[in-house]
């Protein structure tokens, strides 16, 4: 398929770039480049990076930049065709076929027919996003099964044939690098690693994210994310726990805390295993002055 | 671009450069380079940043390599002129060029501080392997691992005569072949699954004995089960398991005998746990996995820090047993400090002097219960 020359009016990375912000989410180059490549080539694109560093938020922007709806397919290990693809739908088969009596009845119709994530986006390829998300969570078999759907955009049905999409879906594909991908799927997607953002545009993902906190709250804890994701704890924060915790400390600020006091009073939000906490509590001062400063 | 020849010269330099990441071992298919190219033409170019950004999404360099891709890039477009890049470049270059065979021990490295401090003392030698013993041992393993080695229950399901669900696929089918009537229902059970295995062995001086013998199970192991992973450790983590998939056993000791350089010296044991801890995608390789440790214990850091570890560890893995050439009946109670420090996080301290202990534990899981 010949590569497509724009989508919606999206001509070039910058200008994905400020569509994107305009769907409150602020990528960086790299991101924008990739995102702009894969839809302007029709390939899928794979985002892979820490938790929380917004890959996620990333197809769901992309999906509502194209006015489209997002499909997301969550998965897990033993994730199989039957919930990625589609299901028959037995028991209305076999009362349908109870009810039927001497008639004849196909019992392979269309209403009979469950859709599941992948069927629903092949089906209406120019008004749906597929995310596939935490694909490393799925077994091998999946990944080699998913292989077939991303090259060559069919299913076939054993009952029904094959069914190929009209055009290229959009497809989005995440991992969070628990396991190595096989190469052959990385190869056939646009591909980009998502680091942590630099302070700056963290700051200014967390005032986007939460309208309430002010410049200097979201600069002080952008400052204090930073250090905590360089300690050795077992989860580092990731963007949305720099949001959560920005809101939480404007909120008890406005309850009346005091400013160092808000922020360690909710720590928890930003780190949430007990052993981080309490490795972390005796250096929490020190950070968070040196933070504020 | 259905012969060499016809490449058109503009685009030479492209093509030239996924020559040289090839070169350099980094794996691009031909589909990629035609992605880079299409890439390429859609963003402008405008500048040699797109040109960059183009190579970095349709090539997709491993994250772990991306310094070395950088620096090629670097010298493929811009040349001599980049500044200090010559050599900057070059010695990044060997850095690699070692990495490329012993990957992921480099990250843990960094992170295992004092293994570093401690690492001006720490005897980097290279290693030969003898002759195999308790070959019946390693036998046995290859033997009985299928049908003897932990399972945890799939997802996927599978016909039985007795189980959970129903099998409506198969009643709808069977019941139209009657005539819309259900003479019986087949049921369905979960299919069983091999369970992760985690070894963790010993490589210091004080285990000298054993370390031969120890990566010569592994490599059974590795090589009669799905999914294994090994690191060693003494001053350093190092992750041995894809050199132990060489199917020969001489070549994948020796190539794991490449890769691990502290061979025989101290040990860290509780920095070396947190150092795996510490990489996610290690201390993933744990999560629900039966943990086996092959260590005597002897720490000569924190014992803090192993007690740390090993809470952890426990915490995460399916099962969590430590063997100790020091035990050697059931009844065994740990003396020294670092293993008494640990006892209440193992699931068991059992006997690890020799192959054949070793093996008869790991051929036991099965029948053992989470603990």
């Amino acid at each position: 398929m010949a590569p497509r020359q724009s989508i919606v009016g999206i001509d070039s990375p910058e200008a994905l770039e400020r569509a994107l912000r305009a769907a409150y989410y602020l990528a960086d180059e790299g991101v924008a480049t990739a995102a702009y490549l894969a839809l302007a080539l029709g390939k899928p694109l794979l985002l892979e990076g820490a938790p929380g560093v917004g890959k996620t938020e990333c197809a769901k922007a992309i999906a509502a930049v194209l006015a489209r709806r997002l499909i997301r397919l969550q998965c897990y290990e033993g994730i199989d065709a039957s919930a990625a693809l589609y299901e028959w739908n037995y028991p209305r088969q076999m009362l349908a076929i109870r009810q039927a009596g001497e008639q004849a009845i196909d019992i392979y119709g269309e209403a009979f027919l469950i859709e599941r994530p992948m069927l629903a986006v092949l089906r209406a390829p120019d008004s749906t996003v597929l995310l596939i998300d935490e694909i490393d969570r799925s077994d091998q078999e999946f990944e080699a099964f998913l292989l077939e759907f991303l090259s060559d955009f069919q299913i076939s049905i054993p009952e029904r044939g094959t069914l190929r999409a009209v055009e290229r879906p959009v497809v989005v594909l995440t991992s969070n690098r628990t396991r190595d991908l096989h190469e052959a799927l990385r190869r056939r997607c646009v591909y980009h690693w998502i680091d942590y953002p630099a302070a700056d545009r963290e700051a200014r993902i967390v005032m986007m994210r939460a309208s309430t906190v002010a410049e200097a709250t979201a600069k002080a804890v952008v400052a204090a994310v930073g250090k905590l994701r360089r300690e050795p704890v077992s989860k580092a924060p990731g963007i949305a726990e720099s949001v959560d915790w920005a809101e939480a400390a404007t909120l008890l600020n406005k309850g009346g805390a005091r400013w160092p006091e808000a922020f360690r009073r909710s720590i928890g939000v930003a780190l949430k295993d007990e052993e981080d906490l309490a490795y972390v509590r005796p250096r929490l001062d020190a950070i968070l002055a040196e933070a504020t400063a | 671009m259905s012969e060499a020849g016809e490449i058109p010269r503009a685009a030479r330099a492209f093509v030239d450069f996924v020559a040289l990441l090839r070169a350099n071992g980094f794996a691009v298919a031909p589909e990629q380079t035609t992605s880079y190219l299409a890439a390429i033409w859609l963003l402008g170019p405008r500048s040699l940043e797109d040109i960059g950004q183009a190579g970095l999404a349709t090539l997709a360099p491993p994250p772990e390599r991306r310094a070395v891709y950088d620096a090629l890039f670097c010298v493929h477009f811009l040349g001599g002129e980049a500044l200090g890049g010559e050599a900057d470049s070059d010695e990044t270059l060997k850095v690699q060029e070692e990495q490329a065979g012993q990957e992921e021990p480099l990250t843990a490295d960094e992170i295992n501080q004092s293994g570093q401090a401690a690492s001006r003392s720490e005897a980097v030698v290279e290693r030969r392997f003898n002759q195999a013993n308790g070959a019946d041992a390693l036998r046995r393993l290859s033997r009985e691992a299928a049908r003897r080695l932990p399972l945890r229950r799939g997802h996927r399901r599978m016909r039985a005569r007795r189980g959970p669900f129903a099998d409506l696929r198969r009643a709808l089918r069977e019941s139209a072949r009657n005539d819309g009537e259900m003479l019986r229902l087949s049921r369905l059970r979960r299919r069983p699954k091999p369970r992760k295995l985690l070894l963790l062995i010993d490589v210091s001086g004080s285990m000298k004995q054993r370390t031969d013998e120890n990566l010569e199970l592994a490599h059974a192991l590795t090589q009669a089960a799905p999914l294994v992973e090994t690191f060693t450790f003494g001053t350093r983590l190092t992750r041995v398991t894809r050199a132990l998939r060489l199917k020969r056993r001489e070549q994948a000791l020796r190539a794991a005998g490449g890769i691990v350089s502290d061979w025989d010296g101290g040990t860290r044991i509780g920095d070396a746990l947190q150092a795996f801890l510490a990489v996610p995608r290690f201390a993933g390789y744990a999560r629900g996995a039966a943990v086996i440790v092959i260590s005597d214990g002897l720490e000569r850091g924190d014992v803090a820090a192993m007690r740390d570890a090993a809470s952890k560890l426990s915490r995460r893995a399916w099962r969590f047993d430590w063997l100790t050439p020091l035990a050697t009946s059931r009844a065994f109670t740990p003396q020294t400090a670092g293993l008494s420090a640990i006892r209440p996080f193992v699931d068991e301290m059992a006997a690890g002097g020799t192959s054949a202990a070793i093996v008869a534990h790991i051929l036991s899981l099965r029948t053992r219960r989470a603990a």
